[in-house]
């Protein structure tokens, strides 16, 4: 009995050591972005003081600096502008593509379902060069617009799969029923399986969203002008002036955009965990 | 019947099967023609060269240094990854108090943009104000003035970006995980224990290949993020000191787009493609026995 108690006392130990270490490791870096927001610069470049608290009052002369004095705001804006764009690009093609595949490919649509999901696969660092032609040549280098263009070549494919995988959980009957009464397969699509379908194309909503903030590549790329940046790229390239690194003003661009879009995420994630499992598990 | 399902669903289909072939298909072909040519920046039209570039990409130390960094790069983060997040996922498996806290906590990693993550960990890994090396001071384990270039010396610069790039892949490593053990039955270890096996025989016995399947899907992901991203390491180190941490992706990327090489920049990531077509196939596999079963 004793020892059953030690053991079950020593476990329960390890399972918090294990929590706690590594919930640590993790978000350290987010602390870190905090702390550094935060800072005097005096504090912030003394090797003397302890960096893990404020050894001056805390200030918001960082925080000043990046919306009075940088692009920061602007480039959110951007952000927010392709995201937009690609949000509504990516349900024109994904959502009646998904339920094509759902239900009148028939054997087909499994396949075909797969296929589209492979090409997630393909990575932006195989496609980036030949793209940057392409961009050229419709001259839409430095625009936002070629953003606009590129971007659903990674949320289509995901995106069609989960809807795929939504698709096909409502009952077949429901439209039956309502091509009984005199709608046809179309009618019945934006109708019926459309509106009930409203939290499916909201996760996708939320996934194209936060795959546009992440995304560094093509931004990288096809746009070279400060005032069209992406965030992701505007905030660790152009907020570096030559050699100088204005570490505050840096680590308050990256908690600012960073925590929204983890937020969000969050309440979603377990839809995008199942897109990714590739019915491994059921 | 105005219309057949079978027309209806190409219809339906068809605009974003023509969008992904013109935006996916038709640079995944141009990538492997500009491979074969020799099309520059600035250049207008195109001359077959046959495997010139690649012959030249072959002879180049910076080339060779590349792809060997990235194999480094790409097995070492998949070790720290697996291991990490097998650790993880079981000690999350269950409920607990805070639960949804800690999983908070944990996938800011995976959920905050990856670029900006980077340029955290370039503040707490820079060359004189770096935390760890304060604290590592403190601790007067090493001594100030001589404390470690984290970013600045080849070894420790392939440390870091394993580690970082481990730090982002981590949490959707054990996410997935998570979802293999949370769907294995739970009478199954619990029969097993009432029937004497104690914790790592029911581990190596029942839990590890009832989660093999999820197992490989993470592996499978983890390979191929790791192997084509060039953020970690555009903003950690551009690929220094002296090319020791460049791989392929970041390689391509200054010889194709900042060096103009769009030939020779196609080639390089040419050398993506054997791998990726490996997942591919691995990973149809897996979706097929699953379907079987």
């Amino acid at each position: 009995m004793v020892r059953g108690t030690a053991r079950k006392i020593f476990g329960s130990v390890m399972h918090w050591l294990v929590v706690v270490v590594f919930s640590v490791l993790l978000a350290f870096p987010f602390y870190w972005m905090f702390i550094t927001t935060f800072k005097e610069t005096n504090d912030l470049y003394n090797l003397k003081n302890n960096p893990f608290i404020f050894n001056a009052k805390p200030t918001l002369e960082h925080l000043r600096l990046l919306f009075n004095d940088t692009l920061y705001l602007r480039w959110v804006g951007n952000t927010v502008f392709v995201g937009m764009m690609v949000v509504i690009i990516t349900l024109l093609l994904a959502v009646p593509a998904a339920y094509a595949l759902a239900r009148l490919t028939g054997r087909w649509g499994q396949r075909l379902g797969i296929g589209i999901f492979l090409t997630y696969l393909v990575p932006p660092t195989l496609l980036f060069i030949p793209l940057s032609r392409l961009v050229a040549i419709l001259g839409l280098q430095d625009s936002l617009w070629a953003l606009v263009l590129v971007y659903p070549s990674f949320t289509v494919p995901f995106s069609t799969w989960l809807l795929m995988g939504f698709f096909k959980s409502i009952p077949k009957e429901l439209e039956d029923a309502a091509m009984v009464d005199g709608l046809t397969r179309f009618g019945a699509f934006i109708k019926l399986v459309v509106p009930i379908s409203v939290s499916g194309i909201l996760t996708v909503v939320i996934f194209t969203f936060t795959l546009v903030t992440q995304e560094f590549v093509y931004a990288l790329t096809f746009i070279s002008s400060e005032s069209h940046q992406m965030v992701g790229v505007g905030v660790p390239i152009f907020l570096v002036r030559g050699d100088v690194y204005y570490w505050g003003s840096l680590m308050a661009a990256c908690l600012i955009t960073s925590l929204p879009i983890a937020l969000l995420y969050n309440v979603f994630l377990d839809r995008f965990i199942a897109g990714f499992t590739v019915g491994a598990v059921k | 019947m105005a219309m057949s399902n079978r027309k209806l669903g190409a219809v339906m289909f068809l605009p974003a099967i023509l969008y992904v072939l013109a935006v996916i298909g038709v640079p995944f072909v141009l990538a492997f023609i500009y491979s074969l040519g020799d099309v520059k920046i600035a250049s207008v039209g195109y001359h077959f060269v046959g495997l010139q570039n690649f012959r030249s990409v072959l002879q180049s130390p910076t080339f060779r240094r590349s792809l060997y960094d990235s194999i480094v790069f790409t097995v070492g983060t998949q070790i720290v990854v697996l291991v990490g997040s097998t650790i993880l996922a079981l000690a999350l498996k269950d409920k607990f108090r805070g639960r949804g806290l800690v999983r908070f906590l944990i996938l800011l990693p995976w959920v905050a943009p990856v670029s900006l993550g980077a340029i955290g960990w370039k503040w707490i890994l820079d060359s004189l104000y770096s935390v760890i090396n304060w604290v590592l001071i403190a601790m007067h384990l090493v001594r100030p003035f001589d404390a470690p270039m984290w970013l600045g010396e080849p070894a420790l610069a392939m440390m870091s970006v394993i580690g970082v790039e481990s730090w982002r892949l981590l949490p959707f490593s054990t996410v997935i995980l998570l979802a293999g053990l949370t769907a294995i039955p739970r009478d199954i270890p619990e029969a097993a224990a009432v029937d004497g096996a104690g914790f790592w025989r029911t581990m190596f016995q029942i839990t590890i290949p009832m989660i093999l399947p999820i197992f490989n899907v993470a592996v499978l992901f983890g390979v191929i993020f790791t192997f084509t991203d060039m953020t970690v390491v555009y903003i950690l180190t551009r690929g220094g000191p002296y090319d020791t941490t460049q791989v392929l992706p970041s390689l391509a990327f200054f010889t194709g787009v900042l060096g103009g090489d769009l030939a020779e920049g196609a080639a390089i990531s040419i050398f993506l493609v054997p791998l990726l077509v490996a997942v591919a196939y691995l990973m149809l596999r897996v979706a097929h026995r699953t379907e079987v079963a």
